[in-house]
């Protein structure tokens, strides 16, 4: 299934770092998740209503909306992590490649390692920054050895830009790094077991601006290998680093499309309030 | 300018205020004085019970010796000369120390007379006859000055327990042992030395031969029955409540009845284990093994109530890294959560073991507050605990008692003292902030 549309990569790439003008891709990309009619009930609270979306493989789609609006649950739905919430109910189908995750076949802990999750508030492990790494490729059992795991530990850290950073503080534990680091950290922890969605749960929404431009940087940087779904409060950041972004608001989603149309030529009149900070 | 209406309500407003922000600080004072006298009050009471224990137990660290001149009697000992070790065990020690005890104490011929000298020393006198003759056969027929340990009322005659000026008929001493100790004294043969008895032995009924180890011993026993079978059970059940059952009515019943257990009388489990360890299940009266498991049932509500806060104190985030990270729900606990928890956990437990060290009712249910005189070798050998040791020595009568009995309590704080000083330690070491 990888990546066999390389052409087509290295043109969004440069698209991505234009200014927004020639927005018409030559052809649309595989679709990685297919959601259709997802509805998620906390308990009697209908949470999110019909929700039917495609993700597009290795590009990057933001969940924009107001608060409680369902896109982190939404999100969650993606990796089964709303299985842990004894109250949480999800109807519907989610599709990854055309599997339903929902099915009973399907292995929530094999679903995981293969969708990776990065969340709001920076959450290493309080172990080693090597520990923090090594953990997921060891319980996966990707790794056999010490050089084996040496060399997946340094190759994450560098996809992550963090290579340089601790290279010389490998066995200090992950919580003495700075915010933006510790999020880095997190971001290399999750791709060190190679998912093929990393869903980002407000991940800039803890770190000041030079920290945010760093990791803003490095999701444009693994949209190439990765399918990634970011959930952001900030429309800036929405349009800087995503190719589609998703509208929701109180439990629907409203509005999907390409990125620069939806904050240019917003079609429903809520989207536009929206990003022209009426309401939020 | 004051005239005006609006003006005059200003005035009273800042007034008003002002007596508020008086009386504010006047109430800050008083409630922080109140605190200060709780606080005084409460250390006072303290000084006043640990001074009390420590003034009247100290005494029993220390016993009394006196140098007498025993003879070694051959005609006693050693009858037929044949320095025959079996022989030698079985000789007549008590004859050849009253022979020693007659030379010694003038007036000790008399029946009375010789029963007022056989009380001036300890009756384990004869045995350290014995131990010598065995140790050095060549000493027979001689006459040797030894130090030997006095009875606990010429011990406490020593220390000033017993008061000289009283008339005799009101003493526990009568004149001639006073006339017979104060010679001792005058002529220097008397000493007082560091009470090793009293560390290396168990319970007898003569208080100078008591000890606390036999109860030392019974108390590590039960307390490692306890530790070994309520640590696990506990954490067990804490991260199977905390950790993997569903929140529904079922756990939460199961939750106020753990709640409602720890506040159950602990004669309440001593009477359970009665009926079901030693009437049910038959297990040995008075033993280790069932005194741990009582206590391991009056301990696990403690612990089980430790881990789960202890477990509840894990942020969820560490959680959600973990099962993000494709970690299973067991490896998540055991990787993560519950290494995380472990201080926590381990802090409950010594708290728990120190509860259940000081705990004395449902032993008593159980047959542990027999007058045993050896120290238990086993789980299922008869023992006492400490604090069912303190019980027994506060009803003895013998003056001598009094202080053993406080001594007894100074090893017991001394022993809660340290394992409360270890949990705070370890969870010093141990904090983590996230």
């Amino acid at each position: 299934m990888p990546e066999e549309n390389t052409p087509e990569e290295m043109e969004v790439t440069v698209e991505s770092n234009e200014a927004p003008g020639a927005t018409q891709a030559p052809k649309a990309p595989p679709t990685k998740v297919n959601a259709r009619d997802v509805n998620v009930y906390y308990a009697d609270n209908h949470a999110l209503k019909d929700i039917t979306i495609e993700i597009p493989e290795n590009r990057v789609t933001s969940f924009i909306g107001p608060s409680g609006c369902g896109k982190s649950s939404f999100l969650r739905c993606i990796n089964r992590m709303n299985d842990t919430i004894d109250i949480c109910r999800v109807e519907g189908k989610i599709e990854i490649d055309s599997a339903d995750i929902y099915d009973r076949s399907i292995d929530v802990v094999q679903l995981r390692a293969k969708v990776g999750m990065v969340f709001q508030k920076p959450n290493p492990f309080p172990k080693s920054i090597y520990d923090n790494i090594a953990y997921g490729p060891r319980i996966h059992g990707m790794v056999a050895g010490k050089t084996d795991t040496d060399e997946l530990v340094e190759a994450s850290l560098k996809r992550a830009g963090l290579w340089e950073e601790v290279k010389d503080r490998l066995a200090q534990p992950g919580t003495s790094l700075s915010g933006g680091q510790q999020q880095r950290l997190c971001i290399a922890r999750a791709i060190a077991v190679s998912p093929q969605v990393i869903l980002m749960d407000e991940p800039c929404s803890a770190l000041d601006p030079i920290a945010t431009a760093r990791i803003e940087e490095l999701i444009d940087e693994l949209r190439q290998n990765f399918t990634i779904v970011i959930v952001t409060h900030s429309m800036q950041q929405a349009a800087r680093v995503s190719q589609k972004t998703a509208f929701f608001h109180l439990g629907e989603l409203v509005e999907q499309g390409n990125t620069e149309l939806i904050f240019t030529n917003p079609v429903d009149k809520r989207t536009q309030d929206y990003i022209t900070g009426r309401f939020g | 300018m004051t005239d005006t209406p609006a003006n005059d309500v200003a005035a009273r407003a800042e007034d008003r205020s002002a007596a508020l922000v008086r009386k504010r600080y006047r109430a800050e004072r008083r409630f922080r004085m109140y605190g200060l006298a709780a606080i005084m009050a409460a250390l006072g009471m303290l000084t006043v019970l640990l001074f009390s224990i420590v003034s009247s137990g100290l005494p029993a660290f220390t016993t009394t010796q006196v140098a007498l001149n025993l003879t070694f009697d051959a005609g006693d000992i050693d009858p037929d000369g044949s320095t025959d070790p079996a022989k030698l065990a079985s000789g007549n020690y008590r004859g050849a120390l009253l022979k020693s005890l007659r030379a010694e104490f003038p007036g000790a011929e008399t029946r009375k007379g010789r029963r007022d000298a056989i009380n001036m020393i300890s009756n384990e006198v004869t045995f350290v006859m014995r131990d010598m003759v065995l140790a050095d056969p060549s000493i027979i027929g001689t006459t040797q000055r030894v130090w030997v340990k006095s009875s606990a009322d010429i011990d406490q005659l020593a220390k000033g327990s017993i008061d000289r000026a009283l008339p005799e008929s009101d003493r526990r001493v009568n004149n001639r042992q006073l006339g017979w100790f104060e010679k001792l004294e005058r002529e220097d043969r008397v000493k007082t030395t560091f009470n090793t008895t009293f560390f290396t032995t168990a319970d007898s009924r003569e208080p100078e031969q008591a000890g606390i180890l036999g109860a030392v011993v019974g108390s590590a026993l039960t307390l490692l029955i306890t530790l070994l079978l309520s640590f696990p059970v506990g954490v067990m059940s804490a991260v199977y409540l905390e950790e993997f059952a569903p929140k529904n009515r079922w756990t939460d019943v199961i939750e106020v009845n753990i709640n409602n257990l720890a506040a159950v009388p602990s004669i309440v489990f001593g009477l359970l284990g009665l009926a079901v360890f030693l009437n049910f299940f038959a297990l040995p009266r008075s033993a280790p093994v069932v005194g741990g498991m009582v206590l391991a049932l009056m301990t696990l509500p403690t612990i089980i109530i430790a881990s789960r806060a202890a477990l509840k104190a894990v942020p969820p985030s560490i959680r959600e890294a973990a099962l993000g990270m494709g970690a299973s729900r067991l490896q998540t606990v055991t990787h993560h959560v519950l290494p995380l928890a472990m201080p926590g956990i381990l802090t409950g437990t010594i708290i728990g073991m120190a509860q259940a060290l000081g705990e004395t009712a449902p032993l008593l249910m159980i047959g542990m507050v027999a007058f045993i005189v050896d120290i238990p070798q086993g789980f299922t050998d008869p023992a006492t605990v400490l604090p069912v040791q303190v019980f027994l020595w506060a009803d003895a009568p013998e003056r001598a008692f009094v202080e053993r009995t406080s001594a007894a309590i100074m090893v017991l704080l001394t022993f809660l003292i340290m394992m409360n000083l270890f949990a705070v330690l370890l969870r010093k070491k141990f904090e983590r902030r996230w």
